[in-house]
């Protein structure tokens, strides 16, 4: 019975992992067609262009070496073991170890290191423009995001994911609040990590405004396909983090799975309409922006070393 | 005003012995003195006197002749004159380094008759040899260099941009046209017919159109029916709007402002098509012909198209007043690309960039015309701060203005019912039309197009010029992006939307 349960747990991750991804960006699309008074492509429309990209030959670039080959395999390898660490749709990760967070967050950092030096390899201007940017934001995302993560744990005593959901009933009022900037953060991180409007315009064909898009300019085929669905798959995982705040850890697996489905599906909702609502911010206020999140990380914080030390 | 120049009115002709031949270092400081200050009225400033024209002309023996054209925008006229290089004489001193507006101009000279002007600080190819042009360099650890085009994602015309950037900020931007340099000005000699005059620059198919029509009518003394020439105005509105519309959905396209560019893309998509319906073409390709119009505009056509442009003009004001509301939009659109009103004024910027730089010129208020001076419309007096968000609000202002100037023309029109369109212009007396100099100007969406033509003694056309706002914009562009972010280029760049191929000819 064990084992059996623990099978469906693993199958169900796999097929989130590999369905989940192509949704979010097609539920992004279907609302920005939405609001723009368009019918819109089908939301399965990001499976049929991998497949079809799948097919293609591909072209590369004369100038570059090695590095640029295997950025798309590090990419997707790095955040498919990231994804183990991570509790998806049944709120039990793969691999649940004790600093799983920090394995989580540089493995996240290798495949980004590797797809700025991939960036880089081309020679291009624009590419190396793009990777200055990428690094810098990621700079400020990251302490800020580890600031999170290690509040919450040290309120649980437990240092892994699967921990997030005991913060509304080990903290008390404080946890409320907690959670609730936790989940403005995060979800900052959503719009950060996964490029997207006010950060970043993953719709423009103008190679000087691009942050992630201008990176994978010299990107074909496969690798184009992985890159891509890859960038979905970070973004799924900073959602399932969202999931696993806010969802009660009374649930049963299958309302869990029902809670974090409706999660995913509403933060891809509210990207699409906040993609639609608003214009993406002047490149040097995009700083700013992610300042914002670093403050709810410090808010996060100083309420932790309140409650721990009592105030 | 004096011997040295000679005044003509715009859509006139003057008779090419007239135009005084000065000698150059005269012509030069005529020319310094007349274009140095710059003129206000009412405390609004209009430029001085500006080059409109600044051109040679093969004059026989290896002799080069040099002729001048300033507007006086106050006065609405034009004042033309000339010097004459001998075969020897290949330089002169240069009048950019006093007036910067000419500088695109003596570079094209340089480039068409091998005449060198001195001191020039700038001169560099304008249309050939590109491969071989070493590009303006800076030097220093964090100064990077960012090179975009000729080939561009997008439909875009083919033209080079070079950066010099420090991290995000750009010191300098060097444009390098001429990638599609056609020879058009050598074919308006050639075989002259209305279809090559609309297909000079795409975009302004009308205003090219109306230009090269007038300025044919003109030489030939061509009249042409009110009711014509209103459905010309129509035309001429209709591109405005059109164009303006579309360019307000690609300045919110470029900000990833969604809801903006859907918006402005459908509403334009209704006035092309209502061009269509009146020409057949939706860019008013074929309705425009020496001697009137190709189609009579019926009066259930004028019922439609009032319903529709009404739904449009609501629909525009609905869109822009909440994008303005917005703001993450306006923190995008302020202070971003600023080209303040002397620099407007000292580099010779022309049409909607400067008049949202606060120089107002408009040459269909300026230089009269029976017909648009008939509408009583109103001159637009806007605040020009010159950055993005003034040329975006320009746009809305000559939106709003341009189907104003519609639904009057669409009364008008009643009064002309049995008027003839087109009169057709076969009966024309040839002995007028021998040794001209004659200059039509129209106010196209983005500024003056300016066709300038020459005849011999046998009457046939030696010289046809074309001058496309973007011509002096360009330089315009290159300094409004400096101290920009790099990453704000494209929006700068929507907010002129140049044309490369005008400039190219």
């Amino acid at each position: 019975m064990m084992i059996l349960a623990t099978m469906l747990v693993k199958i169900t991750d796999l097929i989130i992992v590999l369905i989940l991804p192509f949704l979010i960006s097609g539920i992004i699309k279907k609302t920005k067609a939405f609001w723009g008074g368009r019918k819109g492509a089908s939301v399965f429309q990001p499976i049929y262009d991998f497949i079809k990209l799948i097919k293609k030959d591909f072209v590369i670039s004369k100038t570059t070496s090695f590095v640029f080959k295997l950025t798309p395999l590090v990419t997707l390898v790095g955040l498919i073991i990231a994804a183990l660490f991570v509790p998806l749709g049944t709120g039990y990760a793969l691999i649940n170890i004790e600093a799983g967070i920090i394995i989580f967050a540089y493995i996240l950092g290798l495949s980004k290191f590797f797809s700025l030096i991939g960036a880089m390899d081309t020679g291009s201007s624009f590419e190396g423009m793009g990777a200055s940017r990428e690094a810098c934001f990621t700079s400020i995302v990251e302490p800020a995001f580890f600031m999170i993560m290690a509040s919450i744990m040290a309120l649980t005593g437990n240092f892994t994911f699967e921990s997030l959901s005991k913060i509304l009933e080990n903290a008390g009022s404080y946890g409320v609040l907690i959670v609730i900037f936790g989940v403005l953060a995060l979800f900052l991180m959503v719009l950060i990590e996964g490029c997207r409007v006010p950060v970043d315009d993953p719709a423009t064909h103008l190679e000087l405004t691009m942050i992630h898009e201008v990176m994978i300019l010299d990107n074909s085929a496969a690798d184009l396909a992985v890159i891509s669905y890859a960038a979905s798959l970070k973004m799924l995982l900073i959602s399932s983090l969202i999931a696993k705040l806010i969802i009660p850890e009374s649930c049963t697996m299958l309302e869990y799975l029902g809670f974090y489905l409706l999660t995913v599906f509403v933060i891809s909702i509210i990207i699409g309409t906040l993609e639609s609502s608003m214009a993406r911010l002047r490149m040097s206020h995009v700083f700013e922006f992610i300042f914002v999140m670093s403050s709810f990380a410090l808010i996060i914080l100083s309420l932790t070393v309140t409650r721990m030390f009592g105030g | 005003m004096n011997l040295n120049w000679i005044k003509i009115k715009n859509n006139s002709k003057i008779s090419l012995l007239d135009i005084p031949i000065l000698d150059i270092s005269d012509l030069r400081i005529e020319i310094i003195s007349l274009c140095r200050d710059s003129v206000t009225q009412d405390g609004i400033v209009l430029s001085g006197f500006r080059p409109v024209g600044f051109f040679g002309k093969d004059w026989g023996r290896g002799d080069t002749r040099l002729f001048v054209v300033l507007a006086d925008d106050k006065n609405g006229v034009f004042y033309v004159s000339s010097a004459l290089f001998k075969a020897g004489i290949r330089e002169y001193d240069a009048l950019t380094p006093e007036i910067p507006a000419f500088h695109m101009f003596e570079r094209e000279f340089f480039e068409e008759f091998n005449i060198k002007p001195l001191n020039h600080p700038w001169l560099k190819p304008l249309r050939k040899n590109q491969d071989d042009y070493k590009f303006f360099e800076m030097d220093g650890e964090e100064i990077h260099q960012v090179a975009v085009g000729p080939i561009h994602a997008g439909v875009i015309e083919p033209g080079h941009f070079r950066f010099m950037c420090n991290g995000e900020t750009v010191y300098h931007l060097e444009i390098m046209l001429g990638y599609q340099h056609r020879g058009v000005e050598k074919l308006m000699v050639q075989r002259p017919s209305n279809r090559l005059a609309e297909s000079i620059c795409g975009d302004s198919v009308v205003a090219y159109n109306l230009a090269y029509s007038r300025l044919m009518e003109t030489i030939k003394g061509v009249s042409v029916s009110t009711k014509a020439q209103l459905i010309r105005l129509l035309a001429l509105e209709m591109e405005r709007a059109a164009i303006h519309i579309g360019d307000l959905g690609a300045i919110a396209g470029d900000i990833a402002y969604l809801m903006g560019a859907s918006v402005f893309g459908a509403t334009r998509t209704l006035v092309i098509n209502t061009m269509l319906e009146f020409s057949g073409s939706r860019f008013g390709r074929g309705l425009i012909t020496i001697g009137g119009v190709n189609f009579d505009i019926e009066n259930e056509k004028i019922q439609r198209a009032k319903k529709t442009l009404e739904k449009v003009e609501k629909d525009v004001r609905r869109m822009v007043k909440t994008m303005l509301k917005n703001s993450s939009v306006v923190s995008r659109l302020e202070k971003t690309g600023t080209i303040s009103t002397e620099r407007a004024v000292e580099i010779g910027l022309t049409g909607l960039a400067a008049r949202a730089s606060g120089v107002n010129i408009d040459s269909r208020f300026d230089f009269f015309d029976k017909h648009f001076n008939a509408l009583n419309v109103e001159k637009i007096h806007l605040k020009g701060t010159g950055d993005v968000n003034a040329r975006f609000k320009i746009r809305y202002k000559e939106i709003l203005q341009s189907f104003s100037i519609i639904r009057k023309i669409f009364d008008r029109l009643k009064d002309y019912e049995k008027e003839p369109v087109n009169c057709g212009y076969e009966v024309l007396s040839k002995e007028n039309s021998k040794d001209v100099f004659a200059i039509s100007v129209v106010e196209g969406w983005r500024g003056e197009v300016v066709h300038i033509a020459m005849t011999d003694a046998q009457g046939r056309l030696t010289r046809y010029k074309i001058k496309d706002p973007s011509f002096n914009n360009w330089y315009g562009l290159a300094l409004a992006v400096r101290n920009n972010g790099v990453s704000d280029f494209p929006l700068c760049n929507k907010s002129f939307n140049l044309s490369y191929c005008g400039c190219d000819l």
